[in-house]
């Protein structure tokens, strides 16, 4: 991926297969919030293909597709610095998550008819049940601006899992959570994994819940891929320790 | 600060050039006068300000409930209801118990309160910022003279044609703006408000240039053309029945998918378009859906007043109704009708000082940016609450 003269991404191969839970991890500003963005459209790669294959349907290529279309064939993604709907209620949040499973348009916003009310009905349910399935349903109708930290992020991830991806994409979600938080964080992304049938692909820089959630981990340095393996390996592996994790300095 | 406002006033308040005696006449006292005068203000102005602040700083910290009295007034069933009715019995008898100039400004005020209804999808619900609204309101004015022109249609053909039209149009200016935002949106729409207002005014073969197109049609009941005097009445009942069906409308489209994805747009573009909302059929169908309205109380303009020329359709009018939105409540239905009735009605009842309106009009709009930024009605947006585990949601009056 280039950025006119910048090479922000220099030959990173991934693969996330289904149920894993595979870390990005690397120093900051190694690249990885912007191979986020291109494989969820923002930034259209320059070279090199992203390829998906959503349980039962076949393989599909992303380059170039809006955002909108790569949320639509089933990823969803987090944001790095919390893009919620402010004014909007923690329900009403979730329910744009739900926008493009649904179909109303413009004449069944007018005339509402009978299919168009039970689809209202089915995404105000949907999205409670989401809601309880995340532990924020004392914030139901709060307004997502007055949120505690914690409470948004997680109503972020809640609002990607409406949109029923089968891959979900979490861009740093433990930045700024305390120890007791990156726990439940933890739980809730294991609970995810195994009750919703996704695979997760997940930016962090806390070594503890990287270690503890992923399945694989692959760590980038300025564009670059320079390990992966489980996490055994690449806690033992010396260009990351160097790069990344730290190595102990001669006194 | 007195003497800052003492010195500001000098020109014109003190010095005073008598013509007849080609003297210049020294008003001092005036002078005095503005300088106590400011002085005292400025006391008064801190005060208030000091309450707005501290009225603001109570509601973060939770002391005093910061709903405004307008919302409690609507969410009080018993209040509510009485005064509907009210304002209904008056809204249908009006045309009989005032004069005839009362009815034509209840109809400019009406046609008005349709603009800003359509306005209010495309700044208020999608939060882009129109400058060129007034557009649209031309292409449905024109449309009906140059169809009635060429075509002999009439009216109520016209109405839906007109309204099309406009629609039309809004798609039309909303390509080339989908990638801009905030002032460069205003910028561009402004532009395009003028683009078609000099069309209009210098391409003669096509409307008639400055002159303008005269001897438009009133609508007609089933063929029956009406006196002067009827014909107004008439269009003014038509004129509330078309404002009932705009207040359904919008409504409706409020509480929708469309609705929420347009607040989405107006919240986070980026994260509305990674949550799946196509981010330019958005767009569009705001534009689209706001110059409908537009088109209409075009046509509708053009019936009242039988005579359209460009003139009437310049970026003054698109600021108006633009006034009218943000006064009146952004996003509120209720809010830009009031502001809309205010707006228009206000300087026709207050003739007596003609003379002081721009001036006035400047003076009230900084006084409610200062002190009631929400507008008149704020946002009193239904917002999606949950009840139950059963589905009984319930909307939030």
């Amino acid at each position: 991926m280039d950025f006119g003269g910048l090479r922000a991404l220099d030959s990173l191969d991934l693969e996330v297969f289904e149920g894993e839970i595979v870390a990005l991890i690397g120093p900051n500003g190694a690249g990885k919030t912007t191979f986020f963005n291109c494989i969820t459209g923002i930034h259209p790669p320059t070279k090199g293909d992203m390829l998906i294959m959503p349980p039962g349907k076949k393989q599909k290529r992303l380059n170039g597709l809006k955002p909108n279309h790569v949320t639509e064939h089933g990823l969803a993604r987090t944001f790095q610095n919390i893009r919620l709907f402010p004014n909007m209620t923690v329900l009403e949040n979730v329910m744009i998550g739900r926008h493009c499973r649904m179909s109303a348009g413009i004449a069944g916003a007018i005339f509402r008819g009978s299919s168009t009310v039970n689809e209202e009905k089915a995404v105000i349910r949907d999205s409670y049940l989401m809601l309880e399935k995340i532990g924020l349903t004392d914030f139901v109708n709060e307004f997502a601006m007055n949120l505690p930290y914690g409470a948004q992020r997680r109503l972020e991830i809640a609002r990607a899992m409406a949109t029923e991806p089968f891959l979900l994409l979490l861009d740093e979600p433990a930045a700024g959570m305390n120890p007791h938080e990156t726990q439940e964080l933890d739980d809730l992304i294991l609970w995810l994994r195994e009750n919703e049938n996704i695979s997760i692909l997940l930016i962090e820089h806390d070594m503890k819940l990287v270690m503890s959630l992923s399945d694989r981990i692959f760590v980038v340095d300025y564009g670059k891929k320079i390990a992966q393996g489980t996490p055994e390996e690449i806690l033992n592996n010396p260009a990351v320790i160097k790069a990344y994790l730290g190595e102990e300095m001669d006194a | 600060m007195a003497a800052w406002f003492m010195f500001l006033t000098f020109p014109i308040m003190v010095i005073r050039v008598n013509t007849i005696n080609n003297v210049i006449e020294w008003r001092w006292d005036n002078m005095l006068w503005i300088g106590i005068g400011s002085f005292f203000l400025s006391f008064v102005w801190r005060y208030l300000l000091k309450r707005r602040d501290e009225g603001s700083k109570k509601a973060e910290i939770g002391e005093i409930e910061k709903t405004p009295l307008i919302q409690r007034i609507l969410k009080e069933r018993k209040i509510f209801i009485p005064a509907l009715s009210v304002i209904s019995v008056f809204a249908l008898v009006f045309p009989f118990v005032f004069s005839l100039y009362q009815t034509n400004i209840m109809i400019t005020g009406l046609i008005y309160v349709m603009l800003g209804l359509g306005l209010n999808i495309v700044v208020g619900l999608a939060g882009l910022l129109d400058l060129g609204y007034v557009a649209f309101y031309a292409v449905g004015a024109y449309s009906y003279a140059l169809l009635n022109y060429h075509f002999g249609i009439g009216f109520w053909a016209a109405l839906p044609i007109g309204a099309g039209l406009g629609a039309f149009f809004g798609i039309l200016l909303g390509f080339p703006v989908l990638r801009l935002r905030g002032d460069y949106l205003a910028i561009v729409t402004l532009g395009f408000g003028e683009i078609i207002r000099l069309i209009l005014e210098n391409w003669n073969a096509f409307s008639f240039g400055p002159s303008g197109i005269a001897n438009i049609p009133r609508p007609s009941f089933f063929g029956i053309e009406f006196s002067v005097y009827n014909a107004t009445i008439y269009l003014y009942y038509i004129m509330i029945g078309l404002i009932l069906f705009t207040i359904f409308v919008v409504n409706r489209l409020q509480d929708s998918r469309i609705g929420r994805a347009w607040i989405a747009l107006r919240e986070d573009e980026v994260a509305c378009q990674a949550m799946g909302i196509d981010k330019r059929a958005t767009k569009l169908t705001a534009f689209a859906l706001g110059a409908t309205w537009a088109g209409m109380a075009g046509v509708i303009f053009a019936a009242k007043t039988t005579f359209i020329n460009p003139a009437s359709f310049t970026i003054w009018e698109s600021i108006i109704i633009l006034c009218i939105v943000v006064l009146g409540g952004m996003g509120s239905i209720i809010g830009v009708i009031t502001g809309a009735l205010v707006l228009i009605l206000l300087p026709e009842y207050l003739r007596a000082f003609s003379e002081y309106r721009m001036l006035l009009f400047g003076g009230i709009l900084v006084l409610m940016m200062v002190f009631r930024p929400g507008g008149i009605v704020p946002d009193v947006r239904r917002t999606y609450r949950f009840e139950g585990i059963e589905d009984n949601h319930r909307n939030n009056p």
